[in-house]
């Protein structure tokens, strides 16, 4: 079941960028593409751990600040020729607002 | 099934059950034994590993899997101790094992001196893993190294210590290095190298005594000079490991005497490597070990074969030394020498030539046509008709410079492609007919440009010439995967067709992605704001993290915070400023940066305005140590205090951060004033250099100390403070406005030329004054303190965006 909570306005995170929202197992990074969609993955890249929401932010991916690993926004899967995965959350924006799911984020420990 | 028992895990017996397990993988099953507890690795990449470039683990050929797969039953660490011929027994110190045939490629054991001394810890030689590592334990800064031996061993040892920042002398008992592939005019040349980074070399250097009483602390030479140590390494020759064929009683002479088939007196018996005798030769380089390997392989799969020893050629594997050595150089009765030097650029060419073939060839500096000239000498071509261009190379005969692809195309089947693996242009042809059609796929099927890499244009061009069109050299290289345009060509689309926003670079180019991506993006975000500074607005999210937060980064997320130090000067408030942010902010370490300024790193992200805005309170500004702008002018004191100081160079140093602080330019730009040649500020190692001299300033460019160490060419001598802060001026904002994104200044100069500089900045009086006005209209805007401008506007988005650490824990 679904708990969608209101974060912050679309407009708090740039085009193109990100933000993190801390949570009681870590920071989530929320980001806002150049089409206004929002995705939330969680901040540690799988190579070195490199705080994502830093990252370069570009058509559909985010590029890590530290190794530059290529990470898809929509499904998590690093690109290219190295592997892993990061997890992702649900998020969405209505009515110009940043909803998330709480009942995933609570759950994250699990997954 | 047979049994083969190899002795030994070498390069050679590598390459041996390689060509055993491709050929017939159900011939044999293998019992392999090392005295090493290790398996196969490539023993020519240990100098890299020795200088930090490469792991153990990046040069091992064979793993586990591999013995696994191939159902190797492997015994590392194990000596064998006796073989029992008339049983076919090997016994190994935990037990017998009956062979079939056996292999033994014990290679080589290095040769130590006997002197006094030779047996204390710290003397090594240098040639396993066990060794490489004895040496990278002993490296400490300032530490101490004597290598004795000017070989190409020895100086790849001499050259990592030094890489490792040991204190590096190389001793070496003949009159000049690498004697015996080098003559004398190339052997200083080296040498002349060698002392530029910083080792010393003494040649005919004998030595007479290792000192020390638990641990090495000295060496003393025959004419009694005593040479502190840290660590001795010795590097003087290696000899056939024949011990335990001679236990065997097999025939051996200086090393284990095999014939044509690698057969030894006892045909059960084979050997291969640096342990065997052919024909009075012994074996050293990798290349006629490859080809033993093949040998052996087809002996024992009862094919028919033989061993042909082949010329060879030298070079040295150290990061920067063009070097190049092939056949017989030694003066004698009807030869004939043709010589060739550039003492400015460092180069020399000799050619031996014997009638008119050519036996020898010697080249430093410039070893692009090694090849061609070591298939004259393989080949013994005639070379009458072309003796007058010859040391000229290929571009030069027949009149004109020719389609460099003619010579490959030329190269018989099997010439040899690439050295260190044993490829010949045939086996990269029967790769591309298999489906190898780029260089990845030819490394993968043939290993060939796989080990040192000098071969790779080589390889391509084989591509080149076999697949004609099909192939694409890799020349011009687009900025990245979204566009098939280079950095030059967007440039000119930028300047001429006045795009002046990243959408219509996009569009206009033919841009292949949505929005670009991390590679491009900052690269135009560069070019748009350099040429179009009113016009175009900076777009943080197309800047890497340190630049769009105004903060290094480091690897654990945390960043850190570098405020402006005019010149390098500071004061009791400044420093107090420092030192309470670093106290109010839980800084854990405060650190001394090359650059003459302090670093306070570990600041968490956001605490990054709160930090700033303490430090703006004192005076202080961002000082950009994260960006790709100015970052520091190193200054001394000049005549403020010094008694060489020849003009006020802080004073100088401080008017020129002041000018150019805050330019944003194609890689990070580092200047420094030294007040006299003794150069404390180490000007001559910046992307622009003041060194004063009583007349005034000499002005030079294209310094760097980072990834390539370069010193700076001169551009021009100014005779007052002004003269030398326009051309100083005039030349970042060339190098801004033609630059390709990320090429440092002395890249730049080496893709136009200092002359096409110097017209510019020098000669052209109006040109100058055009550059300086086109900056000052850039700086109008740009030289701002980006930390106050965060404070004021953007603290908000350094924290997050939420915090549900309390809901979440409900």
């Amino acid at each position: 079941m679904s708990n969608w909570i209101d974060i912050a306005a679309l407009t708090a995170i740039p085009q193109r960028g990100a933000r993190v929202v801390k949570t009681a197992h870590g920071c989530v990074a929320v980001f806002r593409t150049a089409e206004d969609q929002v995705f939330a993955l969680n901040n540690a890249c799988p190579h070195k751990a490199g705080p994502l929401a830093e990252g370069i932010v570009h058509g559909k991916a985010v590029t890590c600040p530290l190794h530059n690993w290529v990470i898809s926004l929509e499904t998590g899967m690093v690109q290219g020729a190295d592997q892993g995965q990061v997890t992702t959350y649900p998020a969405r924006v209505e009515d110009g607002r940043i909803l998330l799911d709480a009942t995933f984020l609570r759950t994250r420990a699990v997954a | 099934m047979k049994h083969l028992v190899v002795i030994g895990a070498g390069m050679a017996s590598g390459r041996v059950l390689e060509h055993l397990f491709e050929t017939e993988p159900g011939a044999y099953r293998v019992t392999l034994f090392n005295a090493e507890p290790r398996g196969n690795y490539n023993r020519i990449m240990l100098s890299p590993v020795l200088s930090g470039e490469k792991s153990y683990a990046e040069i091992v050929t064979h793993d586990d899997d591999w013995y696994a797969q191939h159902n190797v039953t492997c015994r590392f660490g194990e000596r064998v101790v006796h073989i029992d011929r008339a049983a076919k027994v090997v016994r190994g110190e935990n037990g017998d094992v009956a062979y079939d045939k056996l292999l033994i490629a014990t290679g080589s054991a290095p040769f130590i001196i006997p002197v006094e001394g030779h047996k204390l810890p710290g003397v090594c030689a240098y040639r396993d893993l066990d060794d490489t590592e004895t040496m990278i334990e002993a490296c400490a800064q300032n530490a101490k190294a004597v290598v004795i031996g000017g070989g190409l061993l020895g100086l790849e040892a001499a050259a990592g210590l030094r890489l490792r920042g040991m204190d590096v002398t190389v001793l070496h008992l003949m009159g000049h290095l690498m004697e015996r592939q080098l003559d004398p005019a190339a052997g200083y040349l080296l040498r002349k190298d060698l002392e530029r980074r910083g080792i010393t070399v003494l040649t005919e250097a004998s030595t007479k005594s290792i000192h020390g009483t638990d641990h090495v602390e000295a060496v003393e030479l025959a004419d009694g000079t005593v040479l502190p140590a840290d660590l001795v390494v010795m590097a003087v020759g290696i000899r056939p490991e024949v011990t335990v064929a001679k236990m065997a009683e097999i025939d051996t002479g200086r090393g284990i005497l095999v014939n044509a088939q690698m057969q030894t007196s006892d045909p059960d018996i084979l050997a291969v490597g640096e342990c065997v005798e052919f024909d009075g030769q012994l074996f050293g380089l990798v290349a006629p070990l490859y080809d033993q390997a093949k040998i052996v392989a087809a002996s024992l799969l009862g094919e028919d074969a033989a061993f042909v020893p082949k010329e060879l050629s030298t070079k040295l594997k150290v990061t920067g030394c063009d070097l190049f050595s092939a056949g017989d150089f030694a003066d004698g009765e009807g030869r004939d020498d043709i010589v060739f030097r550039d003492p400015a650029r460092g180069v020399y060419k000799r050619l031996v030539l014997e009638g008119n073939r050519l036996k020898g060839a010697v080249f430093y500096g410039d070893t692009a046509d090694s090849n061609w000239f070591f298939g004259l000498i393989k080949d013994g071509t005639d070379i009458a008709d072309m003796r007058e261009t010859l040391i000229f190379g290929p571009a030069f005969q027949g009149g004109a410079p020719e389609d460099p692809l003619s010579a490959v195309a030329a190269l018989p089947r099997d010439a040899e492609i690439c050295g260190c693996n044993g490829v010949c242009k045939g086996q990269i042809e029967d790769a591309i007919a298999a489906g190898a059609t780029d260089l990845g796929a030819v490394r993968a099927v043939t290993k060939a440009s796989g080990s040192c890499g000098t071969c790779t244009g080589l390889v391509e061009q084989v591509l080149s010439v076999t697949l004609g069109d099909a192939f694409q050299m890799p020349a011009a290289q687009s900025i990245c995967a979204c566009t098939d345009l280079t950095h030059e060509d967007v440039r000119r689309m930028i300047k001429g067709q006045e795009l002046k926003s990243m959408e219509a670079v996009w569009q206009e180019c033919g841009w292949k992605t949505s929005c670009g991506c991390h590679i491009c993006r900052p690269a135009l975000n560069f070019y748009l704001l350099a040429d179009w500074p009113l016009d175009y607005r900076d777009d943080p999210q197309s800047r890497f993290i340190n630049e769009r937060k105004h903060a290094n980064i480091q690897k654990d997320g945390t960043f850190s915070v570098v405020p402006r130090m005019w010149g390098g000067i500071t004061n009791a408030a400044e420093l107090r400023a420092i030192a309470d942010a670093a106290d109010k902010y839980n800084v854990p370490t405060v650190k001394v940066t090359g650059g003459q300024r302090i670093d306070l790193l570990g600041v968490r992200g956001e605490d990054l305005p709160a930090i700033w805005a303490d430090l703006n309170r004192a005076g202080m500004v961002s000082g950009h140590a994260y960006s790709k702008g100015l970052r520091t002018v190193k200054t001394c004191v000049g005549t403020d205090h010094c008694r060489f100081g020849t003009q006020d160079s802080t004073g100088l140093g401080i008017k020129l951060e002041k000018a150019l602080w805050g330019s944003w330019t194609p890689h990070k730009v580092k200047l420094a004033v030294s007040g006299c040649p003794r150069n404390c500020a180490e000007a001559t190692c910046k992307d622009v250099g003041v060194v004063c001299v009583d007349s005034g300033y000499e002005i030079g460019v294209g310094g760097a100390a980072g990834m390539d160490l370069k010193e700076i060419e001169p551009l021009a001598k100014a005779t007052t403070e002004q003269e030398a802060i326009d051309i100083t001026i005039a030349f970042v904002q060339l190098y801004r406005e033609h630059a390709r994104y990320l090429d440092r200044s002395y890249k730049f100069i080496a893709k136009v030329g200092i002359d096409w500089v110097r017209e510019r900045v020098i000669d052209d009086l109006d040109e100058r004054a055009a550059l300086i006005a086109r900056f000052e209209l850039s700086q109008t805007i740009y030289r701002t303190d980006p930390w106050a401008a965060h404070v004021d506007e953007q603290a908000e988005t350094y924290h997050p965006l939420a915090n549900l650490t309390l809901e979440a824990a409900e």
